[in-house]
Formats: structure tokens, sequence, C-alpha cells
């Protein structure tokens, strides 16, 4: 039984979306800007209306309270939200062990979320995302602003939790980053998924 | 009680003064005296028009016209709350949402006051009622729309935080907790102000109006105590209950933020908005 399989997933802009995602497998799905990748994961994790149906280890989405659903298929969208002034005060228990992974300093749950530059928040929003321990993981260009050695750090914490399990659906603008951490290939054009070979 | 009567004479020696930057305005070309003199013109004619109306209500004393006024000053209020705010909730929202509070807060105070303190017989009787529904309806206004342009303004520019949220798994209703909170707050400030300030910034106007008319001071300190009592319960219960309404017009049962309900458009008038709710009835009654 498929960790995730997504079953005519459509509304009027993209779609529709059929696919299913074994436990540590991870999708990247690549495509021009504007062809609909981030409306299919918000749509995955039922952010926006739309038709269709959605399974989490054969459950259906619709017999489960939205909130439910979203904790164990997280979206990590690009752009990240805040809203208290604490970065700590975002977390339950601050992953302290993790964010030095990331290249962050010690300090950073102490520090106002004003004071953190773009790719901390990146990393920072990254980090909320796994704290979940979710099994599926929609992560929409999780290291579009980091530099590129924070991008090698990033992508090896998001191998560990593939080796353990997770299932991550991962949208990338890099080809190399697919190659990196997919374990399948897609590309989103014209509102459609086309399966796409990975050049490993 | 004595009251003190006042003659045509005596409001015009009080437009003395008006009359005088009038004639400045003439002379050194102001341009002004245009202005006052229409807005004069319509105060007067109002307030008279207004006088009369209300003598007659009182005179014949029937539960039907009073029924009537009170409705039809309760729905102005509503359309007044709606037209408030830039942004409009699809399918009348800010009407209906304008409506329902305005309504509730209005009547819950009023019924409070007329069957507790003041229990005039018989105890809808208009020369009460129609006074404190106003003065009700008044603070009712400035809440419910301060609380609902502050839900709409801002859970536009929230957007991002909230949908974070949800999408972390955290409830709509916990997501939107402190915009709820803060709308509420931002509609009482206007009651909170006028109470913090009354007596010593400022001399309210219905207790000033009442030891102008001769009443004892002690009396009418009395009742403009018991009016700010439910001017406040009835702000603090109408913006409450107005950001409810509307944060609760912007999700669905999947709990999502539905900002694709929201439209910047101009606030509807009062006959657009009850023929749209015609034809949404209609459409309700042929399924």
């Amino acid at each position: 039984m498929p960790r995730l399989q997504l079953i005519a997933l459509r509304s009027p802009r993209a779609g529709p979306f059929d696919l299913s995602l074994e436990p540590g497998e991870c999708l990247a799905v690549t495509g021009p800007s504007g062809a609909g990748k981030s409306l299919m994961l918000r749509m995955i994790a039922d952010l926006d209306p739309h038709d269709g149906e959605a399974l989490l280890d054969g459950r259906p989405r619709a017999a489960m309270p939205a909130p439910d659903w979203r904790r164990r298929v997280v979206y990590g969208a690009s752009e990240s939200g805040w809203w208290l002034d604490q970065v700590g005060a975002h977390f339950k228990t601050p992953p302290v062990e993790a964010a030095t992974a990331l290249g962050l300093p010690q300090d950073i749950f102490a520090r106002p979320v004003a004071s953190c530059s773009t790719g901390e928040r990146q990393r920072l929003a990254l980090l909320r995302v796994l704290a979940l321990d979710a099994p599926v993981l929609l992560l929409d260009e999780p290291t579009g602003a980091l530099d590129p050695e924070a991008v090698l750090r990033a992508e090896d914490l998001l191998r560990q939790r593939l080796a353990a399990g997770t299932s991550i659906l991962m949208v990338t603008h890099d080809p190399a980053q697919a190659n990196r951490v997919g374990t399948a290939c897609a590309v989103l054009e014209g509102g459609r998924l086309q399966v796409a070979t990975l050049t490993r | 009680m004595t009251t003190v009567s006042l003659s045509p004479l005596d409001l015009g020696a009080a437009g003395l003064l008006l009359a005088v930057e009038a004639g400045l305005s003439l002379v050194c070309n102001l341009g002004l005296h245009r202005l006052v003199l229409i807005a004069v013109t319509r105060m007067v004619i109002q307030l008279l028009l207004i006088g009369y109306v209300l003598r007659l209500i009182f005179s014949l004393a029937s539960p039907a016209l009073l029924l009537l006024a009170i409705g039809l000053m309760t729905l102005v209020a509503a359309r007044e709350v709606a037209a408030r705010s830039e942004r409009q909730l699809r399918r009348q929202g800010n009407l209906m949402v304008g409506l329902a509070s305005v309504t509730s807060a209005t009547v819950t105070t009023t019924l409070l006051a007329l069957t507790t303190a003041i229990r005039p017989h018989p105890w809808w009787s208009p020369q009460y009622a129609i006074p404190l529904v106003g003065i009700v309806l008044g603070s009712v206004l400035n809440a419910a729309s301060l609380s609902l342009d502050h839900v709409l303004e801002t859970v536009t520019r929230d957007r991002v935080a909230i949908e974070t949220q949800l999408a972390l798994g955290v409830g709509y209703r916990q997501a939107t907790g402190p915009l709820l909170r803060a709308a509420l707050r931002r509609g009482m400030l206007p009651i909170v102000n006028q109470m913090s300030a009354a007596g010593l910034i400022t001399l309210p106007g219905i207790m000033t109006g009442q030891i102008l008319a001769g009443l004892d001071p002690v009396q009418a300190v009395k009742y403009q105590i018991l009016l700010m009592l439910l001017l406040a319960g009835s702000s603090v219960f109408a913006s409450g209950l107005t950001a409810m309404l509307a944060l609760r017009r912007l999700t669905d049962g999947r709990q999502r933020l539905r900002l694709d309900r929201l439209i910047l458009a101009t606030a509807p008038t009062v006959a657009t908005a009850i023929a749209s709710m015609r034809a949404d009835w209609r459409r309700r009654l042929q399924r």
C-alpha cells in the first residue's frame, strides 16, 4: 500500500494529478514558473478548494479532520510565515541539534524573527516542518534562498529523513538537486505531471 | 422636573455666531458660507422632521409602528457597518454580518435596560424604547464597523502567517485567535475612551442635555452611568460577534483560509442589497 496516493486531484487551474508515493521515496518535481507546482502541493495539503481524493496509508483524507491530515502531510511553503516575535516561540522544543547541522548559530532561537536573514528563516521554516515528524513532507523550494554549502547541509538532513522512511514530494528549480535528493523525478507542464528520468 | 423650553428666537440667537462667520466668509471671499449654510439647513430640517416623527410615534403608541421604526434604524446601521470597509465579503457578507451583530447586540441590550433599570409602562413604550435603541445603535455601529474593518484588512495582511499555521496542522480557530482578539479590542476602543474621559475631559452629551434641561446633576450622572454601562456591554457584544461571524465566513468545512470570498468592492446601497437578498432567497426556494 502506498504511503501517499492521489486520485484525480484537480482544480480549474491545475491537474488532474494521479500519483503514489512509497515510504522513503522522494519525488522531485520541476517545471516552469506558473505551471501549478505550488497549487499542486496546496491541493494535497487541502489548503485550496478542489476535487479528487487523497489517501494516506490507504486512509481517505475526507475521513480525517483537516488539521489531522495537515499534521501528517505537512506543507512547507516557499514563503515562510511567522506569527510571534521570537523565533523559539514557533517551536514546541527548539531543535538545537538539527539547527547546528544546518549551520545556524546557537542563539538563533532566542532572537526576534525580524532580525533573521531570508536564508536563516528558510532553514528555520524547514526545521519547523521537520519537527512535526510527519510521514509525508510537501516541500516547495526548501533551499531556494540558501548558499551552496547550506543547500548541501539541508539535503543531508532530508536524506536522513528519507532513510528513516519519510516520503517527500519536493518542488525544485535545480535539476542537480532533483538528482541528489530525488528517488524519482517528474516535470509539471501545462497543469499535468510528466514522469521524467533521473540523469544518474 | 422643570424643563427649559426653547423658542425659535432662542435658537436663532445661538445661530448668531454662525451668521457672523458666514458674513465674514462672504466679505473675505472664503467660499465657506455655502458649505456651512447647506450643513446647517440639513441639520435643522433633519432634526425637526425626526422630532415630529417621534412625536407621532409616541402619541400613537402602536407596537407595530415602533417595530417598523426600530427595524428601519437597525437596517440603516447594518448598512453603515457593511459600508465602512473597503473589502467586502462575497454574497453580501458584510451586510449579513452587520445585520446579525447589530440586531442581536441592540435587542439584547435594550431589552435588558427596559425590563430591569428603566421599566416604563408599558415596557415597550416608544418614548423610552426609541431613544434607547438609537443611542445603543450608535455605539454598536462604531464597535461593529471597526471590528469588521480590522478583520477584513488584517486577514489579508496576515495571510501567510495564518496559512503557515494551518499547513502545520493548527486549527483555523487557533490560527485566527490573535486576529479575533485584536478586532474585539479595536471595536471596544471608542467606548473605553469615552468611559475614561467621562467627567474629566468631557461631559457626556446626554448628561449635559439633561442638566441644561433642568435636571439635578447627580440624577443626570446616574442616568449617564446607566447608559455608559449599556453602551459598553453592547460594544463588546457587537465587536466580538462581528469578528466571529466575519472569520467564520472566511473558512469552510476543511478549515481553509478562503480569501477568495473577499473582494475589493464598493459598498452596496440598501436598494441593491435588498434586491440581491431577494434573488438569493428566490434561488434557495427554487431548490
